[in-house]
């Protein structure tokens, strides 16, 4: 069937319909064409040997996940809470009528934001311990790890609250302080609660960051119980002379994210029907 | 009769902006004032002055008889005794209806949670929304809203209720539901300041109508004398617009 084009007067040869199927046609079979040069062109025996040796694998567990899964969970757990905690004192200092408290909290901000993971992670490590010979930071590495890592997401996580505290409209506030609610109050039981729903997507991101980040913690010098994925596979992997492991930890990791975004998501269902 | 706001000689600007200028009023005890003007005339500055939610620029403001601009008063002590309603209702939308109205019961009074659901429940029964104590304010309608944030400030126990144009942002068919609940309000002999745009509220409800121009009061009295038969020119041209908005002369259109 041939058309013909109103506006210039030239002959189609395809209506719309024709046009788009063809089009659709093409993409799939340049997809499938790309997909099976691949299947066929690799040396899947090698990549095999190289990265999916069942032996190695099976020989990883239950080592990497208990004790490792479980340290990497209670690392992240820790520099999260922590760094919320700290985020959210350093959002309302931002958010202050104190110009001092400004200042500190965007010097902070500024600085953490800056200086690399393994940088604050080294200096928590070795640098306080050096400055207070007589005491420890509670927790051993756990309690390093929560400080160090925590004290770089606060620096994140503040600007994100900030942000979350001022899209709650102002009239919250208004209306919580003619019902006699000191400032504080209405902050903790009016403002912060809706902004910490409305930063739920952003902060899920934060703890992702942070499952991958605990993976630094070898610069604190980890011992066999507390070593956490990414280290207990590296050492798997120079043993066995195989990269089996590294597939394995990329599985475990994905066993935290992906039921983390249920939770997430779980957590936003509920947030809507608020609104 | 004690007074229940006294305002003396109430400044207030923005900036360059004076938004006030000089303002002198007196509210007694169980008496309902209305304030009426044009937008921008400083209404609703005026109403947020007298809880301190601004800060006079110059001016005293006695409330339920503590002076609320003495930068040493204790300012959530008294506003527990204030009530306001806002425009914009201001539900906190986290929360359902009920735990609206007992949050600050419990958080502010130390009231048991029982007895906070109790006072609750009463109020929302006063605004004929006993029915939706479970619900979260984005569920209801504006004028539900409105009549939920009113039973909101009255489980605090209020003296004094302070309104902010609390019809305005509604449809008009649900006006009236929020007016039936302020005007049992006044009947009752709760003290009131109300900003509005309702005229035959202020006609009927009012003790007193003030109207406010250019950031003072320009004619206050008897909602009869002030809406009936007014003594300024200003106030009649802003009636004769308010009440007969579809008979402006060019020549009105043009002085705005």
């Amino acid at each position: 069937m041939t058309t013909v084009d109103e506006a210039t007067g030239r002959t189609r040869r395809l209506t719309r319909r024709q046009r788009q199927r063809l089009i659709r046609v093409v993409q799939y079979t340049v997809f499938v064409a790309v997909v099976l040069l691949i299947a066929f062109t690799a040396d899947w025996h090698t990549v095999q040997q190289g990265f999916f040796r069942p032996d190695v694998a099976r020989s990883m567990f239950p080592g990497v996940i208990v004790p490792a899964l479980l340290n990497t969970l209670a690392f992240t757990l820790g520099a999260f809470c922590f760094g919320l905690v700290l985020g959210t004192v350093l959002a309302l200092m931002r958010l202050s009528e104190v110009r001092v408290y400004r200042w500190v909290a965007t010097a902070y901000i500024e600085l953490f934001r800056g200086l690399p993971v393994l940088v604050v992670l080294f200096l928590v490590g070795y640098g306080i311990p050096n400055a207070f010979p007589d005491r420890e930071i509670p927790g051993g590495v756990y309690g390093q790890m929560a400080l160090g890592l925590g004290m770089t997401a606060a620096a994140y996580m503040a600007e994100t609250i900030r942000a979350g505290i001022l899209a709650v409209p102002k009239g919250q506030l208004e209306a919580a302080r003619t019902l006699g609610m000191p400032y504080g109050r209405a902050m903790v039981s009016i403002v912060i609660p809706q902004a910490f729903r409305i930063v739920i997507p952003p902060m899920t991101n934060q703890i992702i960051t942070l499952t991958k980040d605990t993976s630094l913690a070898y610069v604190l010098g980890v011992t066999a119980s507390n070593v956490e994925i990414t280290k207990f596979s590296s050492d798997v992997l120079n043993a066995r002379v195989n990269a089996t492991p590294l597939i394995v930890a990329a599985l475990v990791y994905l066993v935290i994210t992906l039921p983390l975004s249920q939770v997430v998501r779980r957590m936003e269902l509920r947030a809507a029907r608020a609104r | 009769m004690s007074d229940a706001v006294v305002i003396s000689d109430l400044h207030k600007s923005f900036g360059p902006l004076d938004v006030l200028t000089g303002i002198d009023l007196t509210v007694e005890a169980g008496e309902v004032v209305c304030v009426i003007g044009p937008s921008g005339s400083g209404k609703s500055t005026l109403l947020r002055c007298v809880n301190l939610l601004e800060t006079p620029t110059r001016g005293r403001i006695h409330t339920l008889g503590v002076e609320i601009t003495d930068p040493d008063c204790e300012l959530d002590p008294l506003r527990r005794r204030i009530g306001m309603v806002f425009q914009q209702f201001n539900l906190f939308g986290h929360l359902t209806v009920l735990d609206n109205l007992t949050i600050a019961q419990r958080r502010v009074l130390r009231r048991p949670r029982g007895e906070a659901e109790r006072v609750a429940r009463e109020n929302l029964d006063r605004v004929g929304l006993a029915d939706k104590a479970g619900a979260y304010p984005a569920h209801l309608s504006g004028g539900q809203q409105q009549r939920v944030a009113i039973a909101r400030s009255l489980s605090m126990g209020p003296e004094l209720m302070l309104f902010d144009e609390p019809t305005s942002a509604l449809d008009p068919e649900l006006v009236g539901d929020v007016l039936t609940v302020m005007r049992d309000l006044a009947t009752e002999g709760m003290t009131m300041l109300v900003v509005t745009h309702e005229m035959a509220f202020a006609r009927e409800v009012a003790d007193r109508v003030v109207f406010m121009d250019g950031g003072g009061i320009v004619e206050q009295g008897a909602p009869a004398d002030v809406l009936g038969h007014p003594s300024q020119e200003r106030t009649r041209t802003f009636l004769h617009r308010v009440l007969e908005p579809t008979r402006l002369t060019d020549a009105e259109l043009d002085a705005t």
